[in-house]
């Protein structure tokens, strides 16, 4: 609802302001922007698909079966992997973290899931592509999965 | 045959959904509804911020962009594009197209990398629902770490990128390019006249564009 509220202020805030000093402009403004939604659509749905697709298949209870109790770097792997692979919202993705803490699972191995997470985006990566180039999502995401794993290594070690 | 092309990828997706519900329909109704849920959500967002987008497109000149998130733009251009990001306004994908054309406006690398990171990771909300299930100390140290990471991620990128630019993604410039040097040709499309161009106002001197240039150079 913020995220609404927020976004919705702002358009609201610059529409009119563009509005009062130019309506040719901002009708300008409108083309531009329907043009690059019709350009991202395909992969903002392939995106959504992906999504619903990787969230359906692996859900909190397999993720838990996969990094569980077992501690060593298999798991902080299969951690990583799962948590770059995937879109969790973050309401559903701490308590999990949290539960999976509970159950066992190191902090090295949790750090690296939340981490992976937040930083590296595959379900998303096709519409990554389409806007900022193979190149850029390539290394963002690349240099992103490595520091998440360098992360987790130091993270694992000072909260023990 | 062009929609088919373009549209490959979400017709591939369907067909996978087809077979699942075949397969494994407990699976299918699952993904589906997840799919549904963020299809109305981002049906809610994504026209506004590609009304957003062509508004900045509009009326934020290129300079402004360039002196507040380009290269020489220093602390205080990373710090506003990791405020940028901890604002609460959707997942990451809503940021890609805003973070392309401020790129194409002259944000630098390191302080778009720092945008999306934050947006990605450090988000305020985000960050309660952290601390309120892994905890203040595991928190805190993920946010510090994360925050070096990016910083030094970006740096890596802008060197690379600047040495062996994306060319590719040049030419598939989906706005008005108006990166310095490249695409100026084909850049007069989505209704922005000439006379719009920021860096060229019709008042200034010949010495004012002669620095603008070398400004753009940097």
């Amino acid at each position: 609802m913020a995220t609404v509220l927020t976004i919705y202020g702002l358009l609201g805030l610059g529409l009119i302001a563009s509005l009062v000093k130019s309506r040719e402009k901002t009708a300008a403004a409108f083309k531009i922007a329907g043009k690059a939604l019709m350009k991202t659509a395909p992969s903002l749905l392939t995106v959504l698909g992906i999504v619903g697709l990787t969230l359906g298949l692996l859900t909190p209870d397999t993720i838990s079966r996969l990094v569980g109790a077992e501690a060593g770097w298999v798991a902080t792997l299969t951690a990583a992997v799962i948590g770059a692979i995937t879109l969790i919202p973050s309401i559903v993705a701490f308590p999990l973290a949290g539960s999976l803490l509970r159950a066992g699972a190191t902090v090295m191995t949790i750090s690296a899931f939340v981490t992976t997470l937040v930083m590296v985006g595959v379900v998303t990566a096709p519409m990554e592509i389409k806007t900022l180039g193979k190149k850029f999502t390539l290394l963002r995401n690349g240099l992103g999965f490595l520091a998440a794993l360098l992360i987790a290594g130091i993270m694992g070690v000072l909260l023990k | 045959m062009k929609i088919l092309k373009t549209y490959l990828a979400p017709i591939l997706i369907a067909l996978i959904f087809i077979a699942l519900t075949v397969v494994w329909p407990d699976a299918a109704v699952r993904s589906a509804q997840v799919t549904w849920d963020y299809f109305k959500e981002m049906a809610l967002i994504m026209p506004a911020i590609f009304v957003l987008m062509g508004l900045m497109e509009i009326w934020i000149p290129k300079d402004k962009i360039q002196q507040w998130l380009g290269k020489q733009s220093g602390f205080r251009g990373a710090a506003l594009a990791f405020v940028m990001g901890t604002l609460p306004t959707g997942p990451l994908y809503v940021a890609f197209p805003m973070a392309a054309s401020l790129i194409r406006k002259g944000a630098s690398i390191t302080n778009m990398i720092l945008f999306l990171g934050s947006w990605a990771a450090l988000k305020i909300p985000q960050l309660m629902v952290e601390i309120k299930f892994l905890g203040l100390p595991f928190t805190a140290l993920r946010f510090v770490l994360t925050l070096t990471a990016l910083l030094i991620i970006g740096l890596v990128m802008d060197k690379i990128l600047h040495k062996s630019p994306d060319l590719e993604w040049q030419k598939s410039a989906p706005d008005p390019a108006r990166m310095p040097g490249i695409g100026m040709g084909m850049g007069m499309k989505a209704g922005v006249k000439p006379g719009m161009k920021p860096d060229m106002k019709p008042g200034m001197s010949t010495t004012d564009q002669k620095e603008k240039q070398s400004d753009n150079q940097t």
